[in-house]
């Protein structure tokens, strides 16, 4: 690994709850730039929520959350520019559905931005051409395979050039066969050196991609530590079943 | 027959007179519809809680009750109350209103299906919720709205008719006028029957060609 790396993202004592129901309780992280980071853990233990509160979708209750030096909690922090800052894939890749996939990519760097069309349509064009989709950027969504809506929601997120991207269970809604096309993607991305946190279950990219896997549990993290580690010496209990269970279902083979 | 025939072009602008009259009642109510829809819609959605109570209330009033009964409340009954609206506008008002709290379940109905993950996704790249608002959403909403606010368009103009009750010169009110005098009510009634036919397919198809051109694949359009 490299010698001295500044710290990109500071998670500090993040606190979230919905009503009665504490989904996040004291989460502290650290990310470094170039970190491929994987979250994993039970359903409904806040991953979600986490990478949610980094992007202030759903602001923290309590606690801090610095990027890049700037604190996104504070008040009068213009969050739209601090968003830039963070490229977000979702579940359900939440295309906009009445825009082509080049419309869905240029439409950040046109809006906001403030790119020149010309311009902006061929960064979108380049981006999607990242992703192997050059060949698709007429097409809507609805046009578009799971697979390939997903690859156009990481254009759209890469476009905008963001310091760390975020994916939350960026494969969970993808038939099996389609994936791999994703996984290479984002392969490709964080060999690229694009700083990552990634909600998955996905054990084969996790152990071939990331540095290091967070377990978290009910709100908290449990452990943290290099795939190596948590996958063959785990020091919870808990980590080591959950990562067995985990590896039964989704294969801790090299994809 | 050819006696009939050239008793209905004698007849004839004076029933488009009051076809013309049938466009702009329908016209008219559908855009005071629209406005009030439009704004039911969204403070529904978006509103403090008492306002959105309020305005179901609303809906749930003026869903319930028939149509000549608003319009004779508004013409007749008001007066009562020392307000006194004359009969056009109280056309104009009876159905726009009307017209509005079911124009307000399309749009609702529209902005609730697209979802919450349209609006995320606008923030996650940096855009505010009212950009958001302009260039996502409601770009969808209207897509989404055409098919039900053509088929609203359309009963507000088959319900035009009820401006009659009010006085009100529109096609059938200028119809049953030839007929006092001619006492052909079924070569008028049939001729005002098939101007609202045309008209009604006019619109229908004009809708249609509106939807068409906003096309986007993956988005349900009717046939």
């Amino acid at each position: 690994m490299s010698e001295k790396k500044e710290k990109l993202l500071q998670i500090k004592n993040v606190k979230k709850s919905f009503g009665k129901n504490t989904v996040l309780d004291g989460i502290n992280l650290d990310v470094y730039k170039g970190d491929v980071i994987v979250i994993i853990g039970p359903s409904g233990t806040g991953k979600s929520t986490l990478l949610r509160c980094i992007n202030m979708l759903n602001p923290p209750d309590e606690g801090n959350i610095l990027i890049d030096g700037t604190d996104i909690t504070g008040k009068g922090v213009d969050l739209h520019t601090e968003r830039l800052k963070v490229g977000m894939v979702f579940q359900h890749f939440a295309l906009f559905k009445h825009l082509k996939a080049i419309d869905n990519v240029a439409l950040g760097l046109i809006k906001v931005k403030k790119m020149k069309k010309k311009k902006a349509y061929e960064k979108a064009l380049r981006e999607l051409d990242r992703v192997g989709l050059a060949d698709h950027k007429e097409k809507y969504p609805a046009e578009l395979s799971g697979g390939q809506q997903q690859r156009v929601g990481i254009a759209r997120a890469l476009a905008l050039d963001p310091l760390l991207m975020l994916f939350d269970e960026p494969t969970s809604a993808l038939d099996p066969e389609l994936i791999g096309e994703v996984l290479m993607v984002m392969k490709q991305l964080a060999e690229d050196g694009m700083t990552m946190l990634c909600v998955t279950h996905e054990m084969g990219f996790a152990k071939s991609v990331s540095n290091e896997i967070v377990f978290m549990e009910e709100g908290n993290i449990v452990e943290k530590g290099e795939p190596n580690q948590m996958f063959n010496n785990p020091e919870h209990k808990r980590t080591k079943s959950f990562l067995h269970k985990i590896s039964e279902l989704y294969g801790g083979e090299e994809s | 027959m050819l006696e009939g025939i050239t008793f209905i072009i004698d007849n004839l602008p004076l029933l488009l007179k009051g076809a013309w009259v049938a466009v702009e009642i329908t016209v008219l109510s559908i855009l005071l519809g629209m406005v009030l829809g439009i704004f039911i819609a969204f403070f529904r959605l978006y509103g403090p809680k008492p306002v959105q109570k309020l305005l179901k209330f609303y809906e749930w009033v003026f869903r319930g009750l028939p149509i000549l009964v608003i319009l004779f409340l508004i013409y007749f009954g008001l007066p009562t109350l020392g307000l006194n609206i004359p009969a056009f506008i109280s056309v104009i008002l009876g159905l726009g209103l009307r017209s509005s709290a079911y124009q307000s379940q399309i749009y609702r109905g529209a902005i609730l299906s697209i979802g919450a993950e349209q609006m995320e996704a606008g923030l996650s790249i940096g855009l505010s919720r009212i950009r958001t608002l302009f260039f996502i959403i409601i770009p969808q909403a209207v897509r989404l709205s055409l098919p039900g606010f053509t088929n609203e368009f359309t009963i507000v103009l088959k319900d035009s008719p009820l401006a009659y009750a009010l006085g009100i010169a529109e096609l059938l009110k200028q119809g049953r006028n030839i007929i006092v005098t001619s006492f052909r009510p079924f070569l008028i009634y049939l001729t005002c029957a098939i101007i609202y036919f045309l008209l009604f397919h006019f619109f229908y198809y004009f809708f249609r060609k509106i939807t068409e051109r906003f096309k986007v694949p993956g988005y349900l359009i009717n046939k």
